[in-house]
């Protein structure tokens, strides 16, 4: 099973500058874990003791994850997955 | 330096003005590695407030798909200070993730809703480094 990652400007560093890759995993979590595997150090960009940080937005197919199951979101074979960083500030 | 025309400066002046006292923000996208700020997209600030931005999660999703779609990426990012100077706060420095966008401030603690004093700033913020640029205005 394999689910498409489209991976941030800012996060390409840790994947050798690739926009696309695939990953695996019954859930988002696991899928992350999977990720960090080959590209070390990107899970501590995404998540933290709370579960996702608070300003990277997860989407799974259109619908941000945080309206899903956060970080147990199923995901299956042929899902693509976001990453965005939020755009915000003071 | 941000090289950008003149009607695009107004259009964020003018984006910041109808929303004051509330931050505005928005994008002008470009073509990638272009570094020409040609579509102006201005977005909805979700927190509504004076002393903070974010763009809406499902807003900045169809941004970012769009962007891809024409082979555009955030050349400017813009908002705007509605009671302090166009000086990037520590959140704005903390948040910035777009190493390669010019992040302009609108401030319009002077001028308000009104015609009257603005002021535009440009920066590159990179891993928590603010660093100031020219602004080249054309026609």
């Amino acid at each position: 099973m394999s689910v498409e990652v489209r991976i941030p400007t800012i996060l390409r560093s840790y994947t050798g500058g690739d926009k696309n890759v695939t990953g695996d995993g019954a859930d988002l979590r696991a899928l992350i874990v999977d990720l960090d595997a080959r590209y070390p150090g990107i899970a501590e960009r995404l998540v933290d003791e709370q579960g996702l940080r608070r300003f990277v937005n997860v989407y799974l197919n259109d619908e941000d994850v945080r309206f899903l199951g956060g970080l147990d979101t199923a995901v299956a074979d042929g899902d693509s997955v976001t990453i965005l960083p939020a755009v915000a500030g003071g | 330096m941000l090289k950008i025309r003149a009607e695009l400066v107004d259009a964020m002046v003018a984006h910041a003005r109808a929303d004051h006292p509330d931050e505005a923000c928005g994008v002008i996208a470009g073509p990638e590695g272009s570094d020409r700020p040609e579509r102006f997209v201005p977005m909805v600030n979700a927190a509504r407030s004076p002393t903070f931005y974010e763009f809406d999660s499902a807003d900045l999703l169809r941004l970012y798909r769009e962007m891809d779609d024409l082979g555009e990426e955030p050349v400017v990012i813009y908002h705007s200070h509605t009671a302090t100077e166009a000086y990037p706060s520590r959140t704005d420095i903390s948040y910035a993730s777009e190493p390669l966008a010019h992040y302009v401030l609108v401030s319009t603690r002077d001028c308000g809703p009104e015609e009257g004093p603005v002021e535009v700033r440009s920066y590159r913020i990179v891993d928590g480094v603010v660093t100031e640029e020219q602004i080249e205005i054309v026609a």
